[in-house]
């Protein structure tokens, strides 16, 4: 499906990312001119269709002239901005970013059931993550299989929010939540009670889909098994947005 | 039969905490075997019959983790003689199941293991066996390694690609051709 067509009273404006330049409404972000342009951004909290988050800081790009790096997700463009996207500073942050997440929670890919399907495993093959330079936290983090068709692995939890935003903004009926800070930070299902008692949940699995790793996931899927559809998605967000 | 051009590149492996999953993965480069059999000596590994590590190596290859004092002193060993050392497959490069006991207690994963789950005389080993550490670390928590080869195991396309840019004499890129869980 195409995006909405322009608006005529929105401005037009003339950038410049990794030295070519591009023409785009004003009121696009960085990252939405380049997926457009097929530039690769990396990018996990980041998703078409749903509100912006701005917390993996994946699709961080440098704005020349500007020493603040600048989330791609979470700017607009500009005239006469000169953004680069693939820096040796920025390959550094991000190798160093998904080396952070890897260690922060148990992630072990290789018994996983997103192993072959999941967004951090591609993304730390893309960064050149093949290994993890600071010590793994290896703390046991709990698994939450009370629901009748759906699971719930914190292990693998990048603490994305994509399931919190999907719930609230195209379902409807904002199940999940954020609780806890720093190392203590979970998603949660209605108040901190098992996903399976909710009285909120609908059971309509966006939550899984949109999920990039193996932390929500179908029962009874087993390594590798778990392969995601997301096309409801965009499809859904341009007509909440039409309405 | 003609001496090769250069002197073959010797190479050891080991395999720690592992399932022998990585070397199974290595011997399945099938026929390429041959031809790498040209260029390599493998000078010690479980897949021949040397029992000592010789003083000077070219390149060493890790399989597994480091789970025990046998466990590390393998690798020291191997740091010390080898010029290269390559951390194969997940549980060298990132701990992968055996590094899953790390959250729980030692002395619970041991009951667990030979006294809960035993039907039969639970016990546990002590005699001519390492002790266990605490945790289980990557092969480059306690040594420095000069190349990752993540995957569970590597594919033999990826090992092939290690050792075949290794004697072409260039840098490879593992991560074009693997991935952690690969």
């Amino acid at each position: 499906m195409p995006p909405p067509a322009p608006q005529p009273n929105v401005r037009v404006v003339t950038l410049t990312i990794d030295g070519k330049d591009f023409s785009a409404r004003a009121d696009e972000t960085v990252i939405e001119l380049c997926r457009e342009n097929k530039i690769p951004i990396p990018s996990l909290c980041y998703m078409d269709g749903l509100s912006i988050w701005g917390a993996c800081r994946l699709c961080l790009v440098e704005i020349v002239g500007q020493g603040r790096l600048v989330a791609a997700c979470s700017t607009r463009v500009a005239e006469g901005m000169n953004i680069l996207t693939n820096t040796e500073r920025l390959q550094r942050y991000r190798r160093t970013i998904v080396e952070l997440l890897f260690a922060e929670r148990n992630h072990v890919c290789s018994v996983c059931v997103s192993n072959g399907h999941c967004e951090l495993q591609w993304l730390a093959q893309k960064c050149g993550v093949d290994h993890v330079r600071v010590p793994y936290r290896q703390v046991r983090n709990e698994v939450d299989s009370s629901h009748e068709t759906f699971r719930l692995d914190h292990n693998r939890c990048i603490l994305c929010t994509r399931c919190v935003r999907v719930c609230d903004e195209i379902e409807g009926a904002h199940t999940w939540d954020v609780m806890g800070r720093g190392s203590d930070c979970r998603v949660i299902t209605d108040l901190a009670r098992p996903w399976g008692e909710s009285e909120t949940c609908t059971g309509c699995g966006k939550c899984v889909q949109v999920c990039p790793t193996g932390a929500l996931v179908k029962q009874g899927t087993s390594a590798g098994e778990m392969v995601k559809d997301q096309h409801f998605l965009p499809i859904l967000a341009r007509r909440r947005h039409a309405q | 039969m003609t001496t090769p051009a250069t002197p073959r590149i010797t190479v050891a492996t080991a395999w720690l905490d592992g399932c022998s999953g990585c070397h199974m993965s290595f011997l399945d480069m099938d026929e390429r075997l041959v031809d790498l059999a040209q260029k390599i000596d493998v000078v010690y590994s479980p897949l021949v019959d040397a029992k000592e590590l010789p003083e000077q190596v070219d390149v060493g290859i890790l399989e597994g983790s480091i789970s025990s004092e046998s466990d590390l002193h393998h690798a020291q060993e191997f740091r010390k003689h080898c010029k290269l050392l390559i951390s194969l497959g997940d549980c060298a490069v990132n701990g992968n199941v055996p590094a899953m006991r790390n959250p729980f207690k030692l002395a619970d994963v041991i009951d667990r293991a030979y006294r809960e789950n035993v039907d039969v005389q639970p016990q546990m080993p002590t005699v001519g066996v390492p002790v266990l550490f605490q945790q289980v670390r990557p092969i480059h928590g306690c040594v420095n390694v000069d190349v990752f080869v993540p995957g569970c195991p590597p594919r033999a396309d990826a090992i092939f690609y290690v050792l075949n840019e290794l004697i072409e004499g260039r840098t490879p890129d593992p991560s074009q051709v693997t991935r952690f869980g690969a």
